[in-house]
């Protein structure tokens, strides 16, 4: 409980440490977003007025507590460019964002785990190469090159699903879970190819443990000792990987979106940091560190749930 | 062993069996062509449209936008008191009738009966004040409309029913300018988020980023639109438009490139071919070394064939020009000024020799990455500079930072863009040059373009301004202000069976006109 | 058994080997000039043209083999600045402990926090994308913190090693020791984590210029970028694009797994 709460406030720490590294890196990046809104034929005290607004007249320090202040009061500001309030044009962007992580997460472990452990039938076998070749293949293949191709194949000429078609999940669903499937194909493929080398050196190496060899040798069923005991015990590390995964997924994400047209966080982003549009970026800055931060997080809590060791280990 | 190759195998039909799971669900169908077909009856059948654009809207309050892009599709949703048509006139809108009096210096306006908003609300003679004092007095900076500055009084009726408009001095342009008054509700302070105006089409929804969708005005004093629903789907990569088009996505893109168009099925699409009334150009920072020295501008202008660009880039598609005027304006236009330069390479060295820069320089040229064609000429110019002895690197920008960096904040070496005239005035493609002009991102700096400019503004004779405007374009040339280049062909994909695509010798889109054959 | 691991090792070589010589010549020399007109517009591809031409009639062949040591020289110039800074942190922060290292891994942790290609572009936008060294300093910041990361687990595993110990007794500098003693010790982590990343930074050059943050350079990644719209009438130039980035990538990974083989792990 005492880890859990020190895990915690490490989350929360790290959180601070992000979102004050973007305040202070736009600090420094040149444009003025008052600027930008009104354009070019704008006079000096109509950009001073604004600036005062938004209260950009006012310290960097001052800002950014006014700004954190908020953020645990639930209120994100409003956004420079689009004069809404921040959530309710990141919400929706968020939802397609973690919606398509969430089914390559999936992808992942439903493919990747059965794998991983199969294939530690090939080690020193005559296929091992062909499936450590492959394996390597996979992994080097970019996410968005894997886009173009099944773009072409499933959108142009199977026509499985619409590139270019707004995602509109409540209009139609199966259509967009479609669209978005495709995307997250693409951000899996590498993923579960580096998830099944893991698995796979994992369940190696705790193959050749005494253990397993006694289990085996005293008449128990191979099939039996992999799949209850070793996998098992390989867990541990195969959810500090998916944890990482998990997190890395997000940023692999961007470049697809791009490609399936999907309007997610990703392309938000960009735009947001191109128009100064420092709230947006703050929120979405904070979101991915979170989910990132919070993916190493529960991944470490899992771990010491599955693992009594190492909860009396302490403190590495 | 065996067991090893059939679990592989079996891994692979479970991937395969995931993926034609998700095929399944679909109608399965022969040939592209026939699904192309049961999309486009779907929402032949709906009478609703879906048109790709390039970029997301920098404002929907039509005091406020700037981009033109933004300019082409709020053209259906906001009127002034008078509007341009397809052929350049500009004909009576919110207003019935406008009388000018006989010294030009006072125009009466008759509101239209019976002109309401989308909101259901009846125009008013209040709200038609407030729109035009809006864009007027500059207590909201950025909807100022600087050319309105000449209006010296505006008075309604005691019934209303009529405006009179006087001007401090008379004006050739005025009808243009305030044409861009867009009528608006008085004192509506949600324009940003949810706006209203008087155009055949209303405002639906908008999502940032992804779309905006516009449904018909029931409401519309005149011959309203045809189509149900519009929407405008935001793609801001050139591919995903492509992709769009083919996949049945979308129905109709405009501005493409031939590379482009040539990617789609002709059984699908007609492209109709139209210019796009703009000047495109290496536009160079006149005030940054090497652009700077005449003689280097000039002899990028005799390195650059336009010639070749337009065959290479663009099929041949596309009108060369030599200055800041394109062939629509017909008497301002001087066509003699095409061919100032000709392609000689030879020239060019020689004055680049002159300018002190006999093994040429590096140079950037920023284009906004979402516009394809300006990437495409970037890419042919590049080629051809290369034979002087100039090294370009190209450097894509995100269109808001373009915005930004170069157009605002004029941070930049060159660039391309093309500049249009938003109401159908020659002024608006040369006032810009002059040296004093807040929107002169180039820094042109020349005293006599100053001058003229001057005369030709406040010249009451339409004879002696064309004269005037056509004395700027030749200064523009002569001191090769910029590298100019084409009035680009407007190549539009559209869906077989969509009819009434109408071009306007500006830079919009009608849909009002747009039917389902 | 050892003869099939050293496989990986020579199949890598050969590749990236095969795929260096032709970058070296495409520095040099191209059958027709990467970015010059050469033919007509999407030809297929012939003897003349082996990979067709794009649409601007250029060698898409002249093109792949320039674009290839743009993307390779991004890619290592990335990997030595993340590599280099990455274990002068990890050294200091493994060796010395406490409170340095403390605030530094925090950083680290922050760092980390941020999706890498989205660091890159914060970076990107505060740096100005004007040219191809803000690129490489924004990817290699990008790749700092996974290498210090990993040779500070290395360096503070080393730290209390008897050998280390006796040389700080004997009186060597702490410089000295982290250089001479350390350092070489922790090449067996250090190496994997090379190829690995070397791998990350061609994926991430290839990102960057396929979403056009970075300069129009003949890069492989622009390439595939601008070749997604043609694929119906050339599809030829992505997948020549795409496949040279995959076997970039898959060359040094079969080197890794390679090293990681001789060095005695199994995967």
């Amino acid at each position: 409980m005492k880890y859990t709460a020190k895990r915690i406030g490490m989350l929360l720490i790290t959180m601070v440490l992000v979102s004050l590294l973007t305040f202070v890196a736009f600090s420094l990046v040149s444009g003025d977003p008052a600027q930008t809104k009104l354009g070019v034929e704008a006079t000096p005290e109509a950009l001073a007025a604004l600036r005062h607004e938004w209260g950009l007249d006012r310290p960097l320090i001052v800002r950014y507590i006014s700004w954190l202040g908020g953020f645990f009061t639930g209120d994100l500001g409003v956004s420079y460019r689009y004069g809404s309030p921040v959530w309710s044009l990141v919400a929706p962007k968020l939802g397609l964002t973690l919606l398509m992580c969430l089914m390559s997460f999936l992808l992942i472990v439903v493919i990747s785990i059965p794998l991983g452990v199969w294939s530690h039938r090939w080690v020193g076998g005559a296929f091992d190469w062909v499936h450590t070749a492959f394996n390597q293949l996979c992994m080097a293949v970019p996410p968005f090159f894997t886009g173009i191709l099944l773009s072409y194949a499933f959108g142009i000429l199977l026509r499985v699903f619409v590139p270019g078609e707004s995602i509109d999940l409540g209009a139609h669903l199966a259509r967009s879970l479609r669209h978005l499937f495709f995307a997250a194909v693409c951000v899996a493929i590498p993923r579960i190819a580096m998830t099944v080398r893991m698995m796979r050196a994992t369940v190696v190496g705790e193959m050749n443990k005494a253990y397993v060899r006694t289990a085996i040798s005293r008449g128990n069923d191979r099939h039996g000792v992999l799949w209850g005991h070793v996998l098992k015990n390989s867990l541990v590390a195969t959810v500090t990987f998916l944890g990482q995964t998990m997190a890395e997924i997000i940023g692999g994400s961007i470049v697809v979106e791009q490609v399936f047209g999907v309007p997610g966080l990703g392309s938000f982003l960009v735009s947001s940091i191109n128009t100064r549009d420092y709230p947006v970026v703050q929120t979405i800055v904070v979101i991915l560190a979170f989910w990132v931060v919070l993916a190493g997080t529960l991944a470490d809590l899992i771990d010491r749930a599955i693992d009594p060791r190492l909860r009396l280990g302490g403190t590495k | 062993m065996k067991r090893k190759v059939i679990a592989s195998l079996l891994a692979l039909a479970l991937i395969l069996a995931a993926l034609a799971g998700c095929a399944g669900k679909t109608t399965p169908t022969a040939s592209s062509s026939d699904l192309n077909a049961a999309e486009k009856t779907g929402r032949a059948a709906a009478n609703e449209l879906v048109v790709g654009i390039a970029q997301d809207f920098d404002s929907l309050d039509p005091d406020h936008m700037t981009a033109a892009g933004t300019k082409e599709v709020l053209f259906n949703v906001f009127e002034g008191l008078v509007k341009p048509t397809s052929a350049g006139d500009i004909v009576p809108a919110v207003a019935s009738a406008v009388e000018k009096s006989a010294d030009g210096l006072s125009y009466v306006f008759t509101l239209r009966e019976g002109v309401k908003f989308h909101n259901g609300n009846a125009v008013t003679m209040d709200d038609v004040v407030y729109s035009i004092e809006r864009r007027r007095n500059g207590e909201d900076a950025a909807a100022k409309l600087a050319p309105l500055d000449i209006i010296s009084g505006l008075e309604p009726s005691a019934d209303g029913k009529t405006l009179t408009v006087t001007l401090s001095e008379p004006s050739n342009e005025f009808l243009a300018y305030i044409m861009n008054a867009y009528i608006l509700p008085a004192d509506y302070a949600d324009q940003e988020t949810a706006p209203v105006g008087t155009g055949p089409y209303k405002f639906v929804s908008r999502a940032v980023q992804d779309n905006l969708v516009l449904e018909r005005f029931a409401d519309y004093w005149g011959q309203g639109g045809s189509l149900d629903k519009v929407t405008f789907k935001i793609l801001e990569s050139a591919e995903g438009l492509v992709l769009g088009l083919q996949s049945g996505a979308l129905d109709l893109v405009a501005h493409l490139t031939t590379t482009q168009t040539k990617q789609l099925n002709a059984a699908d699409f007609k492209v109709e071919q139209g210019s796009m009334n703009l000047v495109q150009a290496l536009y160079l920072n006149n005030a940054v070394a090497p652009f700077d020295d005449v003689r280097v501008r000039q002899a990028l202008c005799y390195a650059i064939s336009k010639q070749q660009i337009i065959d290479l880039a663009f099929d041949g598609y596309g009108i060369p020009l030599g200055t800041s005027m394109f062939p629509s304006f017909g008497k301002y236009y001087d066509e003699s000024l095409t061919d100032y330069y000709t392609y000689d390479t030879d020239r060019a060295k020689e004055l680049l020799t002159e300018a002190g820069y006999p093994d040429g320089f590096d140079m950037t040229i920023t284009v906004p990455s979402n516009y394809q064609p300006h990437v495409d000429t970037a890419e042919a110019i590049k080629m051809q500079l290369e034979t002087v002895g100039i090294n370009v690197t190209i450097l894509p920008v995100e269109w808001g930072a373009w915005l930004e960096d170069v157009y605002g904040g004029r941070q930049f070496e060159s660039t391309i863009t093309g500049l249009t005239s938003d109401n159908m005035t020659a002024r608006k493609l040369l006032e810009r040059f002059g040296s004093q002009q807040s929107n002169n991102f180039t820094n042109y700096n020349n005293a006599d373009y100053d001058a003229i400019l001057a005369k030709a503004v406040s010249a009451a004779d339409d004879a002696e301004q064309t004269e005037l405007y056509r004395q700027l374009e030749k200064n523009l040339t002569e001191n090769a202000a910029n590298v100019y280049i084409q009035d680009m062909a407007d190549l539009v994909a559209v869906r077989t069976g969509v009819e009434g695509l109408t071009f306007y010798p500006l830079y919009v889109l009608d849909v009002s006109l747009l039917r389902w054959a | 058994m050892k003869k099939k691991l050293n496989g990986y090792l020579l199949a890598g070589l050969i590749i990236t080997g095969l795929l260096l010589a032709l970058t070296i010549l495409g520095t040099f020399w191209t059958p027709h000039s990467p970015t010059a007109q050469s033919g007509l517009k999407f030809e297929a591809p012939s003897a003349a043209h082996l990979l067709g031409t794009d649409k601007l009639g250029r060698d898409i062949f002249s093109r792949v083999l320039r674009g290839m040591g743009t993307t390779l020289s991004i890619a290592v110039a990335t990997v030595l600045i993340g590599a280099v800074a990455g274990t002068l942190i990890g050294a200091v922060t493994g060796y010395f402990g406490g409170a340095v290292d403390d605030v530094l891994m925090r950083l680290n942790d922050a760092i980390t926090a941020f999706p890498s290609i989205l660091l890159a572009l914060v970076v990107i936008s505060i740096l100005g994308p004007q040219s191809k060294i803000n690129l490489v300093l924004a990817l290699g910041l990008v790749f700092i913190p996974s290498f210090a990361r990993v040779t500070r687990t290395a360096f503070a595993g080393l730290r209390d090693m008897n050998y280390i110990t006796s040389a700080r007794l004997m009186g060597a500098s702490s410089g000295r020791i982290l250089a001479l003693h350390m350092l070489p010790n922790t090449l067996r982590v250090l190496l994997p984590a090379l190829t690995i990343g070397f791998n990350n930074a061609v994926l991430a050059e290839a990102s960057m210029s396929f979403l056009r943050i970075t300069p129009l350079e003949t890069s492989l990644g622009y390439m595939l970028s601008e070749s997604q719209g043609m694929f119906a009438s050339a599809p030829w130039y992505a997948l020549a694009a795409g496949i040279t980035i995959v076997l970039q990538v898959f060359g040094v990974g079969l080197i890794g797994e390679g090293l990681q083989r001789l060095n005695g792990g199994d995967a």
